[in-house]
């Protein structure tokens, strides 16, 4: 997978991902416009299909707005890559079929534009200026939920073939 | 084997004894609890899940707050879809306007000690005060926890915090916490449980343990257990059946991950400054700090302790002319208490708002929201970028007692002065 870089600090909180007052619009969708508007209240209109996030660590802190991933994933990016991820935040973006991959080292070997390319075979991320950057493995039951497409399509068949 | 405290109550719902931190297990639920931010999206996973019924009605609670009384037009959808669930599964334990959730979670006897409690707000580690593992999920999660009464949880090392010796006058579990968040840092806990031991901690009140453990998260906790004891057995039997602490502590000689050591006597008053809960410095050296709003309520310090201290101070004197005081207790039981020993009366005559339970100006969209350029003494747990409003609206997050000296004052200053 090969994506444009949209760089963010460290600790974005989902308040930041989305800020509380557009929590009660009726869809996800609707919400996108104001992804991360307290801090770059540019970028939900700019962020192209297959982009890829990177940050710095502690990304996804605070609530447990499951909003926040379901709106990155919305938005098109094909990932998120950080230092590494608030554990709410972590579950909740697996759960809706988003990537998450912790990647030490990547919020400094990053800019924002770079194309870099993540090689889930070998579990490293290529950057433009040659580095390279390893993540641990996604453990097997998160890889099945993923590959399910989430947590609702996997209840979704297991329940179609129990009625 | 020895096992610290979360890992035993794990062991206790799955029967899996040579339990080890990292493994991943699937466990039974005790109680679940959903708020109304988040119904529409929850019940509507669940139905789009295929489930038919929920596990078991009786262990689902359903808490309006983030959103009482309503400020928008549409905010009523949220409550309309939940008393449509309610009544389609017969859920019989909804509280539609009795105050915040993690209030009324342990004050209604919905959670005992060595309970496993998921609740879709990341503040639902405040139960871990009366030593059960409660934590948050998200709300799909939750629909399949609804469906199934299960989730899978891996078990996380422990941080354990021994906090010795008494706390100086003026210094409260609020500053207790902010202490620690200074210490570990806003990542410093994540993936781990946090333990809260020691003399100070078996001195404190019910009350202010609840502030401990509800801040725990900010510090990217799972868990923030306290090891229950005389008090909150006492605190429980007047709430449920069934209460029983034995066993419920970390064995001698269980590991940690690290053991992080607080001298409750060399503390002072602190604050967490914007825009991050870790960014704590001393209230001496924020002396003179001009504001214009000062809250008292929320999850981590809305209890009838919290309104005591500050009826203490602002008793008999005037808020500052300049400094808008919002009150909210965090449930309406502690709202009715503290009328009859005289706090609201107090708080109200020296020029307090006083609105009714609820998350209030905490879920950041009504009840004194501010604009740019406004600063604000809060007893709340977060104080991010718009986390009460516009984007730049400085947040600075305090003990009670502080909060209710900024009001007199109209800056923030040392609550030693009024004490």
């Amino acid at each position: 997978m090969k994506g444009r870089a949209i760089v963010l600090p460290e600790n974005i909180d989902t308040d930041i991902i989305i800020p509380t007052q557009y929590m009660t619009l009726p869809t996800v969708r609707r919400m996108c416009s104001y992804a991360f508007s307290p801090l770059r209240p540019e970028l939900a209109a700019t962020v192209r299909r297959g982009d890829i996030l990177v940050a710095g660590k502690n990304f996804g802190c605070g609530s447990s707005r499951e909003q926040a991933p379901e709106i990155i994933r919305e938005l098109g990016f094909a990932c998120v890559i950080a230092e590494s991820f608030a554990r709410i935040f972590y579950r909740n973006a697996l759960t809706n079929g988003l990537l998450v991959l912790e990647v030490p080292g990547i919020a400094a070997g990053v800019k924002e534009g770079d194309i870099i390319t993540v090689d889930m075979e070998y579990n490293k991320i290529l950057t433009p200026d040659g580095g390279r950057y390893g993540f641990a493995a996604i453990p097997d039951r998160l890889a099945a939920m993923l590959e399910a497409g989430g947590l609702v399509n996997y209840y979704k068949k297991l329940n179609r073939a129990a009625s | 084997m020895k096992h610290t405290l979360s890992q035993k109550i794990l062991i206790r719902h799955t029967e899996e004894r040579g339990l080890q931190s990292g493994d991943i297990v699937e466990t039974a639920v005790d109680r679940v609890m959903i708020h109304d931010f988040f119904t529409p999206f929850c019940f509507g996973k669940f139905n789009e899940m295929g489930f038919s019924r929920v596990w078991d009605p009786d262990k689902i609670v359903l808490v309006y707050d983030h959103l009482v009384p309503t400020s928008f037009i549409s905010d009523s959808r949220h409550h309309k879809i939940g008393d449509e669930f309610a009544r389609a599964h017969g859920i019989t334990h909804v509280h539609r306007a009795d105050g915040v959730c993690h209030q009324l979670m342990p004050e209604h006897g919905y959670v005992k000690s060595g309970d496993i409690v998921l609740g879709t707000d990341s503040h639902t580690v405040t139960y871990g005060a009366l030593g059960a593992l409660a934590t948050g999920i998200g709300y799909t999660e939750m629909a399949a926890v609804l469906g199934t009464g299960k989730i899978w949880l891996k078990a996380a090392p422990t941080i354990r915090l021994e906090i010795d010796g008494e706390l100086p006058r003026g210094v409260y579990a609020k500053d207790v916490i902010l202490c620690v968040m200074q210490r570990l840092g806003a990542d410093g806990s994540s993936y781990k449980v946090l333990e809260f031991g020691g003399s100070c901690v078996r001195d404190m009140s019910q009350d202010q343990r609840f502030t401990l453990s509800n801040m725990s998260v900010e510090a990217g906790a799972k868990a923030g257990l306290i090891e229950p004891d005389e008090k909150t057995l006492d605190y429980l039997r007047e709430r449920c059946d069934g209460a029983n602490i034995d066993g419920l502590k970390s064995d001698e000689g269980a590991a940690y991950d690290r053991v992080v050591e607080i001298n409750a006597r060399d503390l002072k008053p602190l604050a967490a400054c914007p825009y991050n809960v870790d960014n704590v410095k001393p209230v001496e050296d924020l002396e003179g700090v001009q504001i214009d709003q000062v809250f008292l309520g929320s999850c981590t310090n809305g209890r009838l302790e919290d309104l005591k201290v500050a009826a203490e101070i602002i008793g008999g004197k005037k808020i500052h002319p300049d400094v808008r005081f919002i009150v909210v207790p965090a449930s309406r039981s502690i709202y009715m208490q503290a009328v009859r020993l005289g706090y609201i009366q107090a708080l109200a005559e020296a020029g307090a708002i006083i609105n009714h339970p609820s998350c209030g100006l905490c879920a950041g969209r009504s009840n004194g929201i501010l604009t740019n350029g406004e600063r604000i003494v809060s007893t709340n747990n977060r104080n991010f970028l718009g986390r009460m409003g516009d984007d730049r609206v400085e947040i600075y997050l305090a003990s009670p007692a502080t909060a209710a000296a900024a009001a007199l004052a109209g800056k923030i200053t040392s609550p030693l002065t009024y004490l």
